[in-house]
């Protein structure tokens, strides 16, 4: 692929991103009440809720949090531009980090001890899951040679049966990074096992409604980087990637419904075992053969 | 978003009966939070005595515009049979003002659900006269 269809790419993602977060989002609550026995809401119940948020009166604490709300909104946008642009993988992980940073920044700001709790947590969940993304950087360089994207995707090989311990963890942190149950602990998407509503205790109109946007940009993101690891410099690996990432999609959703939410101590733990296991182990494999 | 004031439990299991596979009143987009601060509709079940007062206040003036008040039960419609006790204040309209009264002891889940899509009404005619003052102060 020639540099500008990178930037295509790119400009793809930015643009019509939020667009499939978005679905997938309404996807999800579909099948989550399909699950409970419930009709459910519309498939656009998403962008209906965000509209609404947008139009609503805006009541923050500070104005600092605003301001971080918006930096997390556009760190996880350049984070996924970098990574859809065919950029570095460890630019795209620290972005990635950055982007987060900002989120419990956000919680931090406001005197909620709601929003603290959100956020202390949220930083226990970013513990439990960075190992494994930086060990899936690492597999790549090991058997691609290089960080960048666009050398994985040109190689033309398939990194699925070489990483496949680092698959599997990529595919347990991404519970934790979509904060789905049981690592939902610092921001739920279900009212009833939340205090009150973590990190987003304080984020009201504009400012929630950029936090959702972002989740969905996120998503996208996450399951492009699922998608990653089919590519084999045809149609089929695409097309491959694709289903997998819809089928863990759909894995994530009935682990949300299925599960009771865990202590901190579980996440991190189960984080790093799974973690260090599979991904150092695969790092192994990868140096030894 | 639901409170609790001094209602006995009744209509605040019909509430949460209203989120059931049966009822599933997210089949409007409606789900039960917590947070104030995200909420567009305040439920009330019960009437209001002097040591909730406040609370009711302070939940509502947490809540950004527009918003809207569904007082579900006849406790927190007038009273009901708690009226004329020493410590009831009356209807939750004696504190914070109320747009839509869902009457019944317990209020049947139908018709905290028919409430609360009068409420959504309610909302959008708000949004609506906020969009306008906006664009007149302009």
């Amino acid at each position: 692929m020639s540099d500008w269809m990178w930037i295509v790419a790119a400009v793809v993602f930015v643009v019509v991103g939020p667009l499939v977060g978005c679905l997938l989002a309404g996807i999800d609550r579909k099948i989550s009440a399909r699950m409970q026995n419930r009709v459910g809401p519309p498939i656009r119940q998403p962008l209906y809720d965000v509209r609404k948020f947008l139009a609503k009166e805006q009541v923050t604490p500070n104005l600092v949090q605003d301001f971080y709300v918006m930096c997390f909104l556009l760190f996880t946008i350049v984070t996924g531009a970098l990574f859809f642009g065919g950029m570095d993988l460890l630019l795209v992980i620290f972005t990635l980090t950055l982007s987060e940073t900002f989120l419990v920044l956000a919680a931090y700001s406001s005197g909620s001890v709601y929003s603290q709790i959100g956020a202390q947590r949220e930083l226990y969940v970013a513990m439990a899951y960075e190992p494994i993304i930086l060990l899936m950087a690492i597999c790549y360089y090991l058997e691609f040679g290089s960080f960048a994207v666009s050398d994985i995707v040109e190689s033309g090989e398939m990194a699925f049966v070489p990483l496949l311990g680092v698959f599997v963890a990529f595919l347990f942190g991404l519970t934790m990074k979509l904060r789905k149950s049981p690592f939902d602990l610092s921001l739920s998407h279900h009212a009833h096992q939340d205090i009150v509503r973590g990190m987003a205790t304080e984020f009201s109109g504009r400012t929630y409604a950029s936090l959702e946007i972002a989740h969905w940009y996120e998503s996208v993101m996450l399951l492009g980087m699922m998608v990653l690891f089919f590519l084999n410099g045809s149609w089929t690996g695409v097309v491959l990637g694709v289903v997998v990432a819809v089928l863990a999609w759909i894995l994530e959703i009935w682990i949300d419904n299925g599960f009771a939410r865990m202590k901190w101590q579980t996440a991190l733990k189960s984080g790093w075992v799974v973690g260090l296991i599979l991904g150092v182990g695969n790092v192994a494999v990868l140096l030894l053969i | 978003m639901h409170y609790d004031a001094s209602s006995c439990n009744g209509c605040d299991i019909e509430v949460l009966a209203c989120l059931t596979p049966v009822y599933d009143v997210e089949r409007f987009g409606v789900i039960n939070t917590g947070d104030p601060k995200q909420a567009d509709i305040f439920l009330v079940t019960g009437a209001v005595n002097d040591q909730n007062k406040e609370v009711v206040k302070q939940l509502y003036d947490q809540m950004p515009e527009p918003k809207v008040v569904v007082a579900v039960g006849i406790c927190a419609c007038s009273g009901g049979i708690f009226k004329d006790c020493y410590n009831i204040l009356g209807g939750v309209d004696q504190v914070i003002p109320v747009d839509v009264y869902v009457p019944g002891c317990a209020a049947r889940p139908e018709a905290i659900i028919d409430g609360v899509v009068k409420g959504l009404d309610v909302l959008e005619q708000k949004r609506l006269r906020l969009q306008q003052e906006k664009e007149g102060s302009k």
